[in-house]
């Protein structure tokens, strides 16, 4: 279903008519609201009035997580505390959370974008949303609530924990649509089925998940253990919160932006130059719409791909991947950036090959050199040397089809390859050593 | 006829072959055969011992890489040109060998080599019809 059928079907050219004239509103805002930025702009020499095609966007300063901390905890607000009427904050691995405002008609906006997300995963006002997101200073749980409200849905606002009690309401309340991370979801199906939970025979029809990359291996299995079409999502809590794109439960192929109001880039991380469309970098992101929390030009650190073509769902706003990592795991090898993704998406492909893989670069000379350590594991090893070396020239010839880059494969053991609680250290860089 | 052969990968890192001899010394399993492949990366070492099973257990415990092949011990002469004769009849009959290593100890007056061979069955067939002496897994492992 499309709600807003006037602005997800605009013609690309009268979108990118409306996109110039937000932009250069943001242009005035931010410079006479936002201190920081009228010293950003004036170091680059640039004022509101130079924005005169969607091309200059690149005269404007882009915006850091960093920049947002440096002005902690309202130096970045462009509305004075009298007209915002609630703060957000984003968790901060280190130290401070990151505070974002609204004013309420910047709450109007997004549970709007919201009702959009909702609407595009074929959620109605019959539909009864089972939300399990965290209610709180995260953004998840209020976002998909007014979403879902101004949809006309009915809600559910379970948020996080007690899963054993969520498996029960899921049962007796019949909800047809689920809204949670996707390791929630997966969580839900473990718990479901130690307790005897036959889900395909409950009402759930939809699932919509995010706020974690996620696969589409993950996809199919959460999909296959909960009976239910599972959509990504994406949003942050910097630009607004969940919202900003969603996949079509038609195409399932790509996340349509919401272009109307935001204003999507996609750069090469290390020079921060634009990319041509298909390209995978970072997303940029430039609110258009915001009044209390305006941002130019903002760096998400998250790597995906923009692709403009016509959905099958009728939308014309564009579509963005999937995510494909993050942009501070990037690794420049002779010239080639190189995306730990990348390498692991190779490797998965490969029958056998375990999905214990390390990165080692290092440097001789002027050269870098990539080493892949892959864990030889009972269905991979072979008593023959030429069967082993086959395959690290297979697993070299991939890697080399797919990123253009020469790496050197090498066999380990299993488990030389440390194993952490959290996240696996995957890159081990000797070249800044 | 067949005898079973244990192969283990192990990364050329100063230690692991020792580390192997260790594990499997103190589970108290003789190695009867022993070979090590090596290339720059890493090597495969083939072992038979006494006994097949519990070797495999104790070195997959100790997070080695196990990998289980079938081979042939062959009798061979101990004198010049014992081993040709068997080579010249394998080859002959177009059976290829992977590899091939001597046993540590000698049957009597003879040598034991151990074959791998691609084709297993034509390479039994083959030797036993040119009344060439293959041991039995048993044979082998109370050498
Ligand atoms: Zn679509």
């Amino acid at each position: 279903m499309i709600r807003d059928a006037f602005y997800e079907t605009m013609p690309r050219e009268d979108l990118e008519a409306l996109q110039l004239r937000r932009l250069q509103a943001v242009g005035e805002r931010v410079y006479h609201l936002v201190p920081f930025y009228r010293r950003r702009m004036d170091e680059l020499g640039v004022k509101p009035e130079h924005i005169r095609t969607l091309e200059d966007l690149q005269l404007l300063p882009f915006t850091t997580k960093q920049d947002i901390r440096d002005n902690y905890p309202y130096g970045m607000f462009a509305a004075p505390l009298d007209q915002i009427v609630r703060i957000h904050a984003s968790s901060g691995t280190t130290g401070k959370p990151t505070p974002v405002a609204y004013t309420s008609r910047d709450l109007d906006t997004w549970s709007e974008l919201m009702a959009r997300t909702l609407a595009a995963a074929g959620a109605h006002r019959a539909d009864i949303i089972h939300n399990a997101y965290g209610y709180g200073l995260f953004t998840g749980g209020l976002g998909f609530h007014y979403g879902a409200e101004r949809l006309g849905a009915t809600v559910i606002p379970v948020s996080g924990g007690q899963t054993r009690r969520q498996i029960m309401l899921l049962q007796d309340f019949g909800p047809t649509v689920l809204t949670c991370t996707p390791s929630f979801a997966l969580y839900l199906a473990e718990v479901g089925q130690e307790m005897g939970v036959d889900f395909p025979h409950l009402k759930l029809r939809v699932g919509v998940f995010g706020a974690e990359p996620w696969t589409d291996g993950m996809r199919t299995e959460i999909e296959n253990r909960l009976g239910l079409d599972a959509l990504d999502i994406y949003g942050l809590s910097e630009i607004m919160g969940p919202g900003v794109s969603v996949e079509c439960i038609e195409a399932k192929n790509g996340l349509h932006l919401f272009e109307d109001h935001f204003l999507p880039e996609i750069v090469d991380p290390a020079t921060l130059s634009p990319l041509p469309p298909g390209e995978i970098g970072e997303l940029v992101i430039t609110t258009l719409t915001r009044e209390a929390f305006p941002l130019l030009r903002y760096r998400t650190r998250d790597l995906t791909s923009l692709n403009k073509a016509p959905c099958q769902c009728g939308r014309t706003i564009c579509r963005m991947s999937r995510l494909r990592g993050r942009s501070d795991d990037m690794l420049i090898i002779r010239g080639v950036n190189v995306f730990p993704s990348q390498i692991e998406s190779v490797l998965m492909e490969i029958p056998g090959v375990a999905p214990h893989y390390q990165l080692i670069v290092s440097r001789e000379g002027q050269l870098d050199n990539l080493e892949v350590q892959v864990e030889v594991d009972e269905t991979t090893f072979s008593d023959e040397v030429k069967q082993l070396q086959a395959l690290t020239q297979k697993i070299q010839k991939q890697i080399k089809d797919y990123l253009t880059v020469s790496v050197k494969v090498k066999l380990v053991e299993p488990r030389s390859i440390p194993r952490s609680e959290g996240k696996a250290q995957r890159v081990i860089d000797l070249r800044q050593q | 006829m067949k005898v079973e052969q244990i192969s283990v990968f192990l990364e050329n890192k100063a230690g692991r072959l020792a580390e192997v001899t260790r594990v499997l010394g103190e589970a108290g399993i003789n190695i009867r055969a022993l070979s090590l492949a090596d290339t720059t990366d890493f090597g495969i070492l083939r072992l038979i011992v006494d006994q097949y099973d519990r070797a495999r257990e104790v070195l997959k415990q100790k997070g080695f890489t196990v990998g289980k092949t079938e081979v042939v011990a062959v009798e061979v002469p101990d004198r010049p040109g014992g081993l040709a004769l068997v080579l010249q009849a394998l080859a002959a009959a177009g059976i290829n060998v992977e590899y091939m290593y001597a046993f540590v100890q000698h049957s009597g007056k003879n040598a034991v080599i151990i074959f791998r061979f691609d084709n297993l069955e034509d390479a039994i067939n083959l030797l036993q019809k040119q009344g060439i002496h293959i041991y039995t897994g048993e044979e082998v492992y109370r050498l």
